[in-house]
Order: C-alpha cells, then sequence, then structure tokens
C-alpha cells in the first residue's frame, strides 16, 4: 500500500528537516519527501494538517516480560503498547524468566514479536549467565541470534573486573553496554530516595549516591578501557555531573533518563502509593531540575521510559513488598511533550532523544526519515488535550502513577514499515 | 464535648492540636475506671474490636486489649507473621475478610511502613496503626504527651531530649510530631548513623552527644536499641554505645533538677539506661506511660466509635 502524508509539519532531527511536507511511502519505504506531491490514484492520502510526522520513535528500555512473566505482559501486548504509544521500534531487557542470556530465547523474543507484526523490537542480551553477575555470556552467539546491546538491567554488574571485561569483549562486536547504575551495598534494604521524605514516612532510604558512584566507576572503566558505555535511567543530578564531565572529556558515554524522573519527585509517596516506586526511586526537586538541564544542553541523549508492566498482586500489597515500576509505554511521549510545552526542549530536539538518538545508541538503522528508509513514522498531534486512563492501556500493565493526569500531546498515528499499526486518528479525545 | 472527625488514627502527623487535646483529655476521664475494684464500663458494649499484630508484641497488644475490655467492647487477638503474609494470604484478602466479618475497630501493628494506611484504604472499619515500620505508633506518642502533662502540668515550653536510635523509630517520629504541635522544643540524639537524614526538617535540633542533649532537659526519653542494628553497622558494640548513651546517674545530672525520664519498653538494662535511673522514682515514669496507654488506647476506641459522652 502507498501512502501520502499530506500537509503535516515534518521534524527528521537526524537530517534537520524541520518544514511543511509531504511524505510519500511506498513499499514500505520513505518514497518522497517534499512539497506538494501529488498523488496517484493507487495512493491513500491522508490529510495531516496540524500534525507533526515524526520518525518512529524508539524506546530503547522497556520489559516485555516474555517469557515467563506472561500475567505481567506479553511480547505482543507489550507490542501493542509501543505502536499506541506511538513507538515504532523498542528495546527489551533481559530479566525475563528465564533470563535471555543465551540463543534460544532470543531467538524466541524475535519470533514473538514477528508473531505480533507491531513493533520493532529489539532483544537486549544479559551481559552475565543468569544476569548473576559472575560468568560472560557468549556475546557473539547473542548477537548473531539478534540482539543490539548487553545489559544485566536491574541486578547491575557490582564487580568492576566483570564490568570491565564485559565492556573490553563487547567493543570486539561494537555492542553497546547499557548499565543500571546502583551500587547495592549503598542502595540494600532501600526503598525509595533516602531524604526527607523517607525519614518522614519511616522507609528506608537509597542514597543518591548509590547511583553516582557507580555512574562515576563506570565512566572510569570505560575511559581506561577506551570503550563505550550507556547509562540506564539517569535519576540523579550528581550522575548528570558525572556525565556532563566525561562528555567534555570526549569519552563515549551516553546516557537516558526516563519521564517520571523529570516529572515527578519522592514527595509522591506520601501516602505510600506503590505506583510511585520505581528503580531507581523518584528523587528530589533538585534532581528533576538538574535532569531537565541535562537534557536541554545535551548531557542526556535520549528519553526511554523503562516500561515496567505489573500485575495486580505484584503492587496491591504493602510498599515494602511491591515490584518497582510503571508501565510506561502509553504515558512516555505526553509526558516528553510537557519538556516542549514547557520550554526546556525544542520539538527537535525532543524528538531526537526518542528517535535518532537511541538508534544511534544501538546501532540501529532507524530513526530518520531519509528516501529509501525504512517507513517508521509516528504521527504526533501535539496539543491534543487527553486524561491518561489505564484501563485503556493496551499493556497488561495497568500500574501507572499518572492514571487520571491530565495532558496534552500524544501519538495519533503509528506507521511500521510502511504500515499503519495504531490508528487513534477517528479516535475523539 | 467536641467529636473526633476521623474515621482513623493512622499517625500523629496528621493530627491537629484540638483532636491531640481531646483525645488527652478523654483519657484522663478514663484513667479512674483502672482505679476501680470492678473495672469495667459498658461503654462500648456490642462493639467490636480486632487487634491484627503482624509483629510482636506484648505490652502494646496488652494494653489495647484490656482498653477494650474496660469498655466492655469484645477483643480478638490475630497474631499473623509477615512471612506468611509474603507467601501467604494478601494483607488486602485478610483486611476484606475482617471486614466481611464486620468488626467496628481493627489495631493494626505491621512491621512494613504504611500498612495501616493501605488497611485503611480498603476497609470500612475505623483503623488504629499500633505501630508501622519505623513510620509511626501514635497511641504511644500520645500516652507520652499525656504523662508529660500529668506530671509538668504542660507540655508548651518544655525541652524534651529522644537519644538513641532515631533511625528506626516510630515512637520518636510520632512524638517529634506531637510534642512539636503541643509546643515543646524537641531535640534528639544518637551517632550520626541513627539519625534519619533531613530530619532536621521536622523542626528538631540533632545532637551527635548525649550530654549535648539532656543539657536542661525537661524530658528525657531514651529508646530502645536493637542488637540486630549491629549488623548493619549502625554501631559498633552494644558495649561502646553503652559507654556514650546510657543514661545515669552522672550524666542525668545535666538535665533539669527535676527532669522526668521516659522509655518506651521493653528496655535494655545497662545499654541505653541505666538499671538505677529505671528504677528511680525521682526521675523515672516508666510505669506511669503503661497506665496512662490504657487509658489513652481507651480514648481512641471510644472516640473513634463516635463517643461524644
Amino acid at each position: 500500500m502507498k501512502l501520502l502524508l499530506k500537509g503535516a509539519r515534518v521534524i527528521d532531527p537526524s537530517q534537520k528537516i524541520d518544514a511543511r511536507m509531504d511524505v510519500l511511502i511506498e513499499e514500505g519505504k520513505i518514497g518522497a519527501c517534499g512539497t506538494a506531491i501529488t498523488a496517484s490514484p493507487d495512493v491513500k492520502v491522508i490529510d495531516l494538517t496540524g500534525m507533526i510526522v515524526s520518525p518512529g520513535l524508539i524506546d530503547m528500555h522497556v520489559h516485555l516480560r516474555e517469557p515467563g512473566l506472561e500475567y505481567k505482559e506479553t511480547i505482543a501486548s507489550g507490542s501493542a503498547a509501543a505502536v499506541a504509544g506511538g513507538f515504532t521500534s523498542i528495546a527489551c531487557m533481559p530479566n525475563t524468566e528465564p533470563v535471555n542470556d543465551n540463543r534460544s530465547i532470543t531467538e524466541f523474543i524475535r519470533r514473538k514479536a514477528a508473531e505480533a507484526n507491531l513493533a520493532n523490537v529489539y532483544p537486549i542480551g544479559a551481559i552475565s549467565i543468569g544476569s548473576e553477575g559472575r560468568q560472560l555470556t557468549e556475546f557473539w552467539d547473542l548477537k548473531e541470534a539478534g540482539i543490539i546491546a548487553l545489559s544485566d538491567d536491574g541486578k547491575p554488574v557490582m564487580d568492576a573486573a566483570l564490568l570491565r571485561r564485559a565492556l573490553e569483549y563487547a567493543s570486539s562486536l561494537d555492542l553497546p553496554v547499557i548499565q543500571h547504575c546502583e551500587d547495592k551495598n549503598l542502595s540494600g534494604g532501600g526503598l525509595m530516595n533516602e531524604g526527607y521524605y523517607a525519614t518522614i514516612l519511616g522507609l528506608p532510604g537509597i542514597p543518591a549516591i548509590a547511583e553516582d558512584v557507580m555512574v562515576a566507576r563506570d565512566i572510569l572503566i570505560a575511559e581506561y578501557t577506551r570503550t563505550r558505555i550507556h547509562i540506564a535511567h539517569v535519576s540523579t543530578a550528581g550522575a548528570v555531573l558525572l556525565i556532563r564531565d566525561a562528555k567534555a572529556r570526549g569519552l563515549n558515554v551516553t546516557a537516558e533518563t526516563a519521564p517520571h524522573y523529570f516529572t515527578l519527585t519522592d514527595e509522591s509517596l506520601q501516602e505510600y502509593d506503590t505506583n510511585y516506586k520505581v528503580s531507581p526511586p523518584l528523587r528530589s526537586a533538585s534532581d528533576i531540575a538538574a535532569i531537565k538541564e541535562g537534557l536541554a544542553d545535551g548531557t542526556l541523549d535520549a528519553i526511554a521510559c523503562d516500561h515496567a508492566p505489573h500485575g495486580r498482586t505484584d503492587k496491591e500489597v504493602e510498599f515494602e513488598y511491591a515490584a518497582n515500576g510503571i508501565s510506561g509505554l502509553e504515558t512516555s511521549l505526553g509526558l516528553s511533550l510537557n519538556l516542549w510545552h514547557d520550554g526546556i526542549l525544542p520539538l527537535p530536539e525532543l524528538i531526537a532523544k526518542m528517535s535518532c538518538n537511541p538508534a544511534r545508541i544501538l546501532n540501529l538503522d532507524k530513526g530518520r526519515l531519509a528516501i529509501g528508509s525504512d517507513a517508521d513514522i509516528t504521527i504526533i498531534n501535539p496539543d491534543l488535550p487527553w486524561i491518561v486512563d489505564v484501563k485503556s492501556f493496551h499493556s497488561r500493565g495497568k500500574n501507572s502513577p499518572f492514571h487520571g493526569r491530565s495532558l496534552k500531546g500524544r501519538a495519533v498515528m503509528t506507521i511500521v514499515g510502511g504500515d499503519i499499526k495504531y490508528n487513534g486518528l477517528a479516535e475523539k479525545p | 464535648m467536641m467529636k473526633l472527625e476521623k474515621k482513623d488514627i493512622l499517625g500523629i502527623r496528621e493530627m491537629t492540636v484540638d483532636e491531640i487535646n481531646l483525645i488527652l483529655e478523654t483519657a484522663e476521664s478514663f484513667l479512674e475506671i483502672s482505679t476501680r475494684d470492678i473495672k469495667k464500663v459498658p461503654t462500648l458494649r456490642g462493639k467490636s474490636v480486632i487487634n491484627l499484630f503482624y509483629e510482636a508484641s506484648t505490652r502494646t497488644r496488652t494494653s489495647f486489649e484490656i482498653a477494650g475490655k474496660r469498655l466492655s467492647a469484645d477483643t480478638i487477638n490475630i497474631s499473623a507473621s509477615t512471612s506468611s503474609v509474603v507467601k501467604g494470604e494478601t494483607l488486602i484478602d485478610t483486611a476484606r475478610n475482617l471486614e466481611a466479618m464486620n468488626p467496628d475497630i481493627i489495631v493494626i501493628r505491621h512491621s512494613a511502613a504504611g500498612a495501616p494506611h493501605l488497611l485503611a484504604s480498603l476497609v470500612s472499619q475505623s483503623i488504629i496503626n499500633a505501630g508501622d515500620g519505623a513510620h509511626e505508633h501514635p497511641s504511644q506518642a500520645l500516652l507520652d504527651m499525656m504523662t508529660i502533662k500529668a506530671k509538668k502540668g504542660k507540655i508548651a515550653g518544655l525541652k524534651v531530649a529522644l537519644v538513641g536510635d532515631i533511625l528506626h523509630s516510630r515512637v520518636a517520629r510520632s512524638n517529634i510530631y506531637g510534642l512539636s504541635k503541643m509546643g515543646a522544643q524537641v531535640v534528639v540524639a544518637g551517632p550520626a548513623t541513627m539519625i534519619p537524614r533531613d530530619i532536621e526538617r521536622m523542626g528538631v535540633k540533632v545532637y551527635t552527644k548525649l550530654d549535648d542533649a539532656i543539657a536542661d532537659a525537661d524530658v528525657v526519653m531514651m529508646l530502645r536499641i536493637q542488637l540486630e542494628r549491629q549488623k548493619q553497622n549502625i554501631f559498633p558494640s552494644l558495649r561502646e554505645y553503652a559507654q556514650h548513651y546510657c543514661l545515669n546517674r552522672n550524666n542525668i545530672k545535666l538535665a533539669k533538677d527535676d527532669v522526668i525520664v521516659m522509655h518506651p519498653g521493653p528496655m535494655n538494662r545497662g545499654v541505653e539506661i541505666s538499671p538505677d535511673i529505671a528504677d528511680d522514682p525521682n526521675y523515672s515514669v516508666i510505669l506511669d506511660q503503661v497506665n496512662n496507654g490504657v487509658a489513652v488506647r481507651m480514648a481512641l476506641l471510644y472516640l473513634l466509635s463516635g463517643g461524644n459522652e
């Protein structure tokens, strides 16, 4: 099917395009971009006046829970959530049961994703077997099977020597290594950000230095080994400073943050609502300010939502026993657009952090609207008011602290490989 | 007399000065019942109170039970272990089952901070927090305030020193809220490892030395040191702790001459408090605290049942 997207503002940060243009899609690729493209009779024309046409959004940090935890999410339901949230590509963390630490799990994930046939799903392989931090997985084999990055996710590599070897070995395959930076000794037993609110709530604290110390250590290891490292979900002012300094020194360090880290503080935990329990924990107002600065000055390259769907049984318990995480794919763009509404990021920069930047970090040939590239496109109505309702989530995980929140702007159509995978244009707000 | 316009007693933080005064005055009026030959009034006849204790407790559970019985309520004790909570029935299911049996008040003690809030959000019955993790222990703070008021005639303007493991102490948090609201000056003391971050924002002064904290104090409240905290390196040894933070005959002289000494129990004699201070009626009001505890809990049960004499 051929599609002609007419009259939208086309923003492609990878080519520095920001103009009113038409985009023609043919055979799954971008066929043409230009003003006043005329449609032949076999082309379906979609009038997008007032809309934004963006390269398909990429979320480089999601949890799809399959295999093993299908009651929380499946690859199919997570993919449906992705396209409904405007994401054409997602990279899924290996903390499934069993862990994605070998070829057969990677192949299984890719097969399930192909069956779902919604978003592009890129598996991330485990750094160590079982993500237990002892023995490296077979990086070559995993790469051949289809992983695009390595991470031990929520079980960060505490052993500095193991991380050194992982960075070195991965560099010979040009596989990015993603580290969830948390010194488990410093964070041990903690349930929320250490500070005034943890003190009055009587909950054990996780100090910001648990993150900062490992960010600093990992930057030093990457520097020494002359390799690259990607820091996941930055939540502290200290980490922003360390990454900014590393970039200024020319090191190959990249970083992401998640919408909740520039939207919510630890003050939100006062009712012990487990939907606010995340890892790393929600931090202070000054951390939020630093994250926004880091986004604005380019210290933080990407926005990824750390989509962490859970079942009710994981969250409807005492705060101490509740699982960490937010089902984020369907609110990520709406929350991130606040950065533009609030004047923190121009739209092209925001879109870059959700498309071409994660593509660059993951070595994906995605995130651009060049002629001949895959027709992965997100159509955004940036001003559309809507109210988050977890009951309408495509994700199985209804765990969102944003339920009931009014947002402005969302994806109204998601096109993957030239096919419309989500169409909210007909829906009235 | 005014009524308590609250469904639950979850913490002192949410309480107004008027509410605290109402509870204390009601408790004072109940004190006399416990001195009678027949220590029972029919006030809460036909009401039922469930004591749902997920954490070991002798004093608080017994105190709530006696309080209920002296008011003629039917009291039911349920002891549950948190390990079965994690593996077996959830708090939510336990709560819904209890709710279906239609009691009037549920008193809950739980090792997880916020558990009473979860319970209160689920059931229509009144919930009393009898201690949740390191968060709050409101009935303890109320009985402490009642004791201070009885001994000193007032709370406002007094200097109250709380000494010990503030980090893990729900008694400290509830007392900081309550005493500050009632106009006392609250100071806390302990080694820096036992002082929670940013506690100054709760309006207290922080000291790391016992002597500095208790200087000119009207009230000194010693908190229990739990030996298992040693494993977390909160302190190196009981021996060293006792050498520097034990209230004894020497350092008590730094406080006001008429200082009163309190302890929420159970005491570690010779660790945070020397036996001769704990047993000295010139200083110690520890057994008054226990006695007032029954009256305070009677007041809470009564007021939550809609009582307004």
